[in-house]
């Protein structure tokens, strides 16, 4: 295959790859802790508005990742405040927080600077740069362009994964969480507080989302622009549970939506052989489709934590 | 160490309507074993969940080693020396056995430090106990036996010197059983006091030393248990009501046989047998009375000759047809064949919680011709046909449109009782028919199921109030661990003969 | 809901979502004010653009037409106990089939024979696009929220590909089918009046008004008159009662979700053959997650939902006066007065109860 079309077909999956790897672990941080969460586009739009907003006023990268970061913590403690505290429908409650951060967005965003909704572009200073900008030049197409010549939080996303790995299965803190989403009366009678792990799982999620919506800002466009999302938050949390709710599952589930993403625009007007031209719609419904053969336990079980979506109450 | 381990003084536990613990007082001296015993709603596990912090009582006093404590969550509660070995088990199935002992106990943050440090302490526990599980072992694949011993090496490894354990043997076999106890003399000898709750008599009796009977949320019995026996016990748990005497049986005697069971065997989802091999038969115009402790498989048989689940093996007759496990009668199929059932779970079976009581009252009948025609229910016509049920049966508020959880116990019982009876069945499965039933009620329910029986019904009786067995049955069965260990006509037995056999003493 | 004392009926059915609603226009009220406007002055312009005129009128009820069948949709599935969350593409699908069979066949039908044939295809597409996730929950486990949401991206999809690749007329640019032919129409309440001989202002309100009233009362008499609604209900408020009746949950979460996405498929006579006459892209906009606030507000009764409908018809229509009148506003906003609803109303209903509960036991006994 051509190297130049390897090369940007990788980089293009790597950069649709990474606020979906981002979301897909916070999801899955706050599942695994027992809590759908239905609300990770709501919360990266919502990052991405503080990102775009506090970049432009503030002209600060550090203010702008920190801001994106409180935005998304304070609408998972929000979640957190309805589900875990008043034990309310969980499903419902993500739902609203899509909704309100949709709405809440474009009502800011117009009143604060009066673009219709977008906020004014980021400065290049204030945008995440590749780190290593001449890689293409030094080291070709596929190594150079499709891999070393990413942005920060590219790497910190893939750097990610295995931290989320070693946090859920290498710590103290980890087991408590996998064991709250599987059995919350256990970890509760073993002496541990159910809403604190729970919480705990919510900032991090919060944190991680983020991390994603300030991506969508500083490193893909550069301002934003109402609803910008676009339903990645929902691909991301397809990628969760195509991936079994498990960081390294996530991991090859979104690289491989990132990949048809990809395809998606280079196979227009292409004829395969045997299949003919594949229309654009068809893979860009492949990555929810995949998921529903998923769950339809085609690719083997899907165990989803038993705990998920059940609030928490003391047995008489 | 003298002073008793646990003082517990005027413990009051409401949940919503009911009154689950009303001043209790135990006394628990250290380094014994002592029992609670009681039927299920008794309040023992309400008692345990206060002591281990779960639930903070209403009022009352709790005292560890003579110093008053409050215990507001588990945390707490093992911080003071006291464990729990729960009767559903506390163990994440998905996690190994180390990981499940780990949780909460964990010396460091990170997993590998804090497992080398946990093997450790285990492996010397197992050795001292006698307690040998296989740690890497995943929890989903270890035997129930194995969970137990899991359980118990959890509670010990906090350093527990107060071993609760809730009904531990209901999952065993009788070697499991006699190696637990092993384990829980030798734990005793060094020092830790125990308090076993169960229903299971003989443990009772071969185990404790003292033994506190608790009924209603009540102690109504407190001994030592060398100055008692089993069936003692068995008549304390169940208590005496109003004696409603027996009344003379007129009328033609037994009649066709209506219900046949053969062989009937049942399975729960833990794989332990809770139906073995039983078998009954049922003829028009008695009544069958089942007596037993509750949870020695009286549910799970109601559930089975009602159609609600399939037994394993086994085969039973009602009326003209037959069914055989794999081919299994349907609820629906066993009304049309007029076959009733009052369930003993009123509010998760009999009722829809959410459901006006006319909604309630057409419950499984909604096929009727006076219930429904074309598809369409005849609302009218039930809220009438319910408005007179509630009339006959006197049940109280008389109102239709009344949601059927705002009625108290007695009138949700006497609701369903209607439903059922009014269908002049042919078979009639009841559990529990007065349980919270005022003393008014009573004598009418019995009368009507009286009036059944003189109209030619088969009836089924299951309950755990001795007296209503002796006021009601024809023929008294006796069940006790799934199977069915003894029967005699009403005029043979004697509360001391039942007794002894409820609790596995004797088999006629 | 753990009240230590429960509700009177008529403050659970009446007093409660008022206050919730009631909570979420503070809270959107918070919002305007933080951005600088008067909340009280951007509520006058809202309700005028919504009742003040005629005109206003028929457009909130235009608005309020597809959201009585997408909330009717939502409460159906709710009484058997699912959260029916794919209303968009389950209405994406039945707009689909409304406007197929308006194409197909529309020169070749009157009216008023074709008319009932797409209002039936436009219910059949929307029901077997929910009986699919409601087979795979039943059968193989799938949770339904999951497989109705991937539904919903999966219905948008496939909407583009069929009007980019097949339906748009050649040489066309825009993403849009052929128009359909005038025995397609449903007319509209100006169109109808006028016939008559009564003036009355053009507004895209049209007869599958009407059709959202018969729907809303079809639903009532199915869940409280008919034998099927009993089954139904049993399942979604006690499966343990339900088991021991006889009832089969599996059948009964499949029938629900059919019926279900056979409403909010009719949201395609609505917005296809009363307005756009036409197939093409954006003709449900987000009218599925708004029958979730419907349904959430109406309590899950046709009658709550017909009011909690036009509650939010006169929001949007007002929301695009303000958006006209106000600078500065957009549409979005009522979206984000939508969330807190959902949030207020929804997951954290019960909140207030207890504080109402007390307040009402205060109040003196009324004769």
């Amino acid at each position: 295959m051509d190297e130049v079309l390897l090369g940007t077909v990788l980089a293009s999956t790597l950069r649709v790859a990474t606020p979906l790897l981002l979301c897909a672990l916070a999801g899955l941080l706050s599942e695994r802790s027992g809590v759908i969460d239905i609300g990770l586009e709501g919360k990266m739009l919502f990052a991405a508005f503080a990102a775009g907003a506090a970049g432009a006023a503030l002209a600060s990268t550090a203010a702008a990742l920190a801001l994106a970061c409180a935005a998304a913590v304070l609408l998972s403690w929000l979640h957190g405040l309805a589900c875990v505290s008043h034990r309310g429908d969980q499903v419902v409650s993500g739902v609203a927080i899509n909704l309100i951060a949709a709405g809440l967005t474009v009502v800011l965003g117009m009143a604060w600077f009066a673009q219709g909704g977008q906020t004014p572009p980021v400065g290049d200073a204030v945008r995440l740069q590749p780190l290593w900008p001449e890689a293409g030049a030094v080291l070709g197409p596929v190594l150079g362009e499709g891999l070393l010549g990413h942005g920060v939080l590219v790497y910190l996303a893939l750097a990610l994964v295995p931290a989320v790995w070693w946090l859920l299965y290498r710590t103290r803190f980890g087991l408590r969480l996998r064991a709250v989403g599987e059995k919350a009366q256990m970890v509760d009678a073993a002496g541990v507080s159910v809403p604190r792990l729970r919480y705990a799982a919510l900032t991090l999620n919060g944190l991680l989302c983020g991390l994603a919506g300030s991506y969508l800002v500083l490193a893909q466009n550069a301002s934003f622009v109402p609803h910008m999302t676009a339903g990645r938050g929902f691909m991301a949390l397809a990628a969760m549970i195509f991936g079994k709710w498990h960081p390294v599952g996530a991991f090859w589930a979104c690289l491989l939506f990132g990949f048809l993403d990809a395809l998606a625009i280079r196979l227009q007007g292409v004829r395969l052989p045997a299949i003919g031209e594949v229309p654009v719609p068809a893979i860009q419904a492949l990555p929810y489709v995949l998921t529903v053969v998923l769950l339809a336990g085609f690719f083997g079980r899907s165990h989803a934590p038993a705990e998920l979506g059940k609030a928490y109450v003391k047995e008489r | 160490m003298d002073g008793p381990a646990v003082r517990l003084r005027g413990i009051c536990k409401r949940f919503g309507a009911v009154q689950a613990n009303d001043d209790v007082t135990l006394e628990v001296a250290a380094g014994t074993v002592h029992g609670i015993v009681g039927e299920n709603g008794a309040g023992k596990s309400t008692l345990m969940s206060v002591l281990y912090g779960f639930h903070a009582a209403d009022s009352g006093r709790i005292e560890v080693f003579g110093k008053p404590v409050q215990i507001r969550n588990p945390h707490e509660a093992i911080a003071l020396g006291i464990g729990m070995v729960h009767q559903h088990f506390m163990l994440v199935d998905t996690l190994s056995a180390l990981e499940n002992v780990l949780l909460g106990a964990e010396s460091h943050a990170l997993l590998h430090r804090a497992e080398a440090a946990m093997r450790a302490r285990l492996d010397a526990l197992m050795a001292s106990t006698g307690l040998k599980v296989e740690l890497q072992a995943q929890v989903a694949e270890l035997p129930v036996g194995d969970r137990q011993r899991l359980e118990i090496l959890k509670a010990l490894v906090r350093g527990a010197k107060i071993l609760i354990l809730d009904e531990p043997t209901a999952v065993l076999t009788p070697q499991e059983t006699r190696s637990l106890f092993e384990v829980l003399a030798r734990l005793a000898a060094q020092g830790t006091t125990i308090l076993l709750i169960t229903h299971k008599l003989k443990e009772v009796m071969q185990l404790c030393r003292r033994v506190t009977v608790m009924r209603a949320g009540r102690v109504v019995h407190e001994t030592a248990v060398a100055d008692t026996s089993a069936a003692a016990l068995a008549t304390a748990m169940i208590g005496r009501k109003v004696a409603l005497g027996r009344e003379p049986r007129g009328g033609a005697g037994r009649g066709e046989l209506r219900l046949e069971a053969n062989g009937l065997r049942w399975r729960d989802a833990l794989g332990v047998t809770r139906l073995h091999d039983l078998s009954l038969r049922l003829h028009a115009g008695e009544i069958v009375g089942l007596a037993g402790v509750s949870g020695n498989g009286q549910s799970e048989l109601l559930e089975l000759l009602s159609g609600m689940r399939r037994p394993d093996a086994g085969t039973l007759r009602l009326g003209a047809e037959r069914f055989d496990a794999a081919h299994w009668l349907q609820p629906r199929l066993a009304r049309r064949l007029g076959l009733a059932h009052v369930p003993e779970d009123r509010g998760a079976r009999a009722l829809v919680m959410g459901f006006a009581a006319w909604e309630s009252a057409v419950l499984g009948y909604e096929d009727d011709a006076q219930a429904s025609r074309h598809g369409w229910m005849r609302n009218a016509a039930l809220r009438e046909a319910a408005a007179r049920l509630m009339e006959r049966y006197d049940v109280r508020p008389r109102d239709v449109e009344l949601p059927s959880a705002s009625f108290s116990g007695g009138n949700q019982q006497k609701l369903v009782l209607a439903r059922e009876l009014s269908r002049a069945p042919h078979v009639l499965l009841v559990g529990q028919p007065t349980r919270g039933v005022d003393i008014g009620a009573v004598e009418f329910i019995y009368g009507q199921l009286r009036a059944l029986r003189a109209a030619g019904c088969a009836l089924l009786l299951v309950s755990s109030e001795l007296d209503e067995i002796l006021a009601l049955a024809d023929r008294v069965l006796v069940m006790h661990a799934g199977r069915i260990v003894g029967e005699r006509p009403v005029d043979e037995c004697s509360e001391a003969g039942l007794g002894l056999m409820m609790a596995g003493e004797a088999v006629a | 809901m753990n009240a230590a004392a429960p509700l009177p009926r008529w403050a659970e059915l009446w007093l409660l979502p008022l206050l919730n609603l009631g909570i979420a226009l503070a809270a959107a009220g918070v919002v305007v004010a933080l951005v600088g406007q008067d909340p009280a002055q951007v509520l006058a312009v809202l309700l005028h653009g919504a009742f003040g005129t005629p005109r206003g009128i028929g457009y909130t009820l235009y608005y309020a037409t597809s959201f009585v069948f997408t909330g009717l949709a939502v409460a159906v599935a709710f009484h058997a106990g699912l959260f029916n969350i794919g209303g968009e593409g389950q209405a994406i699908l039945g707009g689909l089939g409304t406007g197929l069979v308006g194409l197909w066949l529309g020169s070749m039908l009157p009216a008023w024979a074709l008319l009932p044939l797409m209002a039936l295809a436009g219910a059949t597409f929307g029901l077997a696009w929910a009986a699919v996730p409601a087979w795979l929950q039943a059968h193989r486990g799938s949770h339904v929220v999951i497989t109705t949401i991937m539904f919903n991206f999966i219905a948008s999809t496939l909407l583009v590909w069929l009007l980019v690749d097949h339906l748009k007329p050649a040489g066309s640019m825009a993403p849009e089918s052929a128009a359909l032919a005038a025995s397609a129409h449903l007319p509209t309440l100006h169109q109808a009046l006028g016939r008559l001989g009564i003036e009355w202002p053009a507004s895209p309100l049209n007869l599958s008004a009407l059709l959202a009233l018969a729907a809303a009362a079809a639903v009532y008499l199915l869940l409280w008159r008919t034998r099927a609604g009993y089954r139904l209900r049993s399942v979604g408020a006690s499966p343990g009662a339900a088991l021991y009746a006889g009832i089969d949950p599996k059948r009964q979460v499949l029938l629900a979700m059919m019926i279900s996405g056979a409403l909010a498929g009719l949201v395609g006579m609505n917005e296809i053959a009363g307005v756009q006459h036409k197939l093409l892209l954006e003709y449900v906009g987000g009218a599925g997650f708004t029958g979730i606030a419907v349904a959430l507000m109406g309590r899950n009764h046709p009658f709550g939902i017909v009011l909690a409908a036009v509650l939010f018809g006169a929001l949007f229509q007002g929301g695009a006066e303000v958006a006209f009148e106000v600078g500065g506003f957009s549409r979005d906003m009522v979206v984000m007065l939508q969330g807190f609803i959902v949030l207020f109303s929804g997951a954290m209903a019960y909140v207030a109860a207890p504080l109402l509960a007390r307040v009402l036991r205060r109040e003196p006994a009324r004769g």
